[in-house]
């Protein structure tokens, strides 16, 4: 599964991109969240990530599989 | 062309002149152009998103233009906030500003707040408004003008930057049926952990980049304003100006946001630097909601303190053992000293003033602040309903 990077989000895991391990056991948003703050603890909390899936914003119990389209958003400030 | 059926009436001779090319617009027109005369835009900072913003609002004719800044031009500013000259380096940037924006456009009125933002002031200023358009530069002035935008009931037309990239979206928007679209709560529920993510001052910022997320809010403020087109409500545009690739994610709306879900809980202003977690970092050590989460669930000892007051204690608790900060002087010997202590208050505020009392007074070096408070952990993990 393939996690398209946005923002801080690029800086903190080195890409613009993060293929998953094949063995991940992610399912839902929320898995997905709590398994990039285990894994990137500096990615903040929880309710400050936004993940888009298919280009629509997701909450957290939603289903996700491979081959969708999943984006990681996190907030940015500056103006 | 054919001008037989056009209007003009109520436009000047120099009105006419200027905006011939509105007036010539299919689906734009005099009409459309009355609209702008009668709006009223209150852009919330004079920066890099700011200065094309309120360059194209002045030229398109929008009738008052708010400006909202504190700062001063400064020559770090020029690469970027092209409505400056190097002689105003220096000068009040809402005065600045006023300047150039009145070279543009003399027929219009530009009004300066040479001011912070403020909870005090942001519902006095915004009221007088139709429609604000952000372009502040950090996040407790985002969720400041979002909170006062949704309780005021006026659309936000947000943009923000990060290096190469930017976001766009239109928050708050009433559509046709008196129905509200989105606002940034229910994007981005709770802010990142202070320090996380780098403003422009910090990380710098490709100097075009806030020239065109700045004129795609200009855009935005002129469709609403003229009520044209389909407005950027209930969606997110992304730019990758590195790649050149944009995206359009879909927004809904939640039902826990905190300020128009279904149980508000923020009724009034808050302090957003305190939600925000600004000015904890130096001498306060804090906690993050899930950290203290995942706390809760591990192995380690370790106390809980509240000190809210004996009322709002009585309405919602997590647990926390009540000393009241009013009271704190008095009951101070019931906090520990030999293992963590979380202290937390509603939203991060009184909790700072806890710990530094404490650690001034008594010698506590074993405090740790729970930030953004009770309020952002029980967003975070709402109570199971039973």
């Amino acid at each position: 599964m393939d996690i398209l990077l946005f923002g801080i989000a690029r800086e903190i895991i080195g890409d613009q991109k993060l293929r998953l391990p094949g063995d991940h056991g992610i399912d839902t948003v929320m898995g997905l969240k709590t398994w990039l703050l285990n894994n990137y603890p500096q990615m903040g909390n929880l309710n400050s990530l936004a993940i888009a899936v298919d280009q629509e914003y997701a909450q957290d119990d939603l289903k996700i599989h491979e081959g969708q389209e999943i984006a990681l958003i996190p907030p940015v400030s500056g103006g | 062309m054919d001008h037989g059926k056009i209007d003009r009436s109520g436009f000047s001779a120099a009105e006419q002149q200027r905006y011939d090319r509105h007036f010539l617009l299919p689906g734009f027109g005099e009409g459309a152009q009355r609209k702008l005369k009668n709006g009223c835009v209150l852009v919330i900072g004079a920066g890099g998103l700011g200065s094309p913003l309120l360059l194209y609002l002045a030229a398109a004719g929008v009738g008052q233009i708010g400006i909202v800044d504190f700062d001063e031009v400064d020559a770090s500013n020029l690469h970027r906030q092209v409505i400056f000259d190097e002689a105003q380096i220096g000068e009040s940037k809402v005065e600045a500003a006023k300047a150039r924006l009145q070279g543009i456009n003399p027929l219009i009125n530009i009004v300066s707040y040479s001011q912070r933002l403020t909870s005090a002031n942001a519902m006095e200023i915004i009221t007088g408004y139709d429609v604000v358009a952000d372009g502040s530069d950090n996040f407790a002035t985002r969720y400041l003008v979002n909170d006062a935008c949704v309780l005021a009931g006026k659309p936000n037309v947000y943009g923000s930057i990060f290096q190469f990239e930017g976001q766009v979206s239109v928050f708050n928007h009433r559509d046709e049926k008196g129905r509200y679209g989105p606002n940034y709560r229910d994007l981005f529920p709770s802010p990142p952990p202070s320090g996380l993510v780098p403003n422009c001052a910090e990380t710098g910022v490709l100097g075009v980049l806030p020239g065109i997320i700045g004129s795609m809010q200009a855009l935005e403020v002129i469709k609403i304003l003229a009520g044209i087109g389909e407005v950027m409500s209930g969606r997110l545009w992304l730019f990758d100006a590195l790649a050149f690739e944009s995206r359009t994610i879909k927004i809904g709306k939640r039902a826990d946001n905190p300020l128009n879900g279904e149980h508000p809980t923020i009724h009034r202003l808050i302090d957003y630097e305190a939600f925000c977690g600004v000015g904890q970092g130096s001498d306060i050590k804090g906690i993050s909601v899930d950290e203290f989460q995942e706390m809760k669930r591990g192995e380690a000892d370790f106390q809980l303190v509240d000190v809210r007051e004996a009322q709002e204690y009585r309405r919602k608790n997590i647990g926390g053992f009540p000393i009241p900060l009013s009271r704190l002087e008095e009951l101070h010997e019931q906090i520990a000293k030999d293992k963590k202590v979380i202290i937390h208050c509603e939203s991060g505020a009184r909790s700072a003033t806890a710990i530094r009392t404490l650690a001034e007074l008594y010698g506590y070096t074993n405090l740790y602040n729970l930030e953004g408070g009770i309020r952002a952990y029980l967003a975070a993990f709402p109570p199971v309903q039973s």
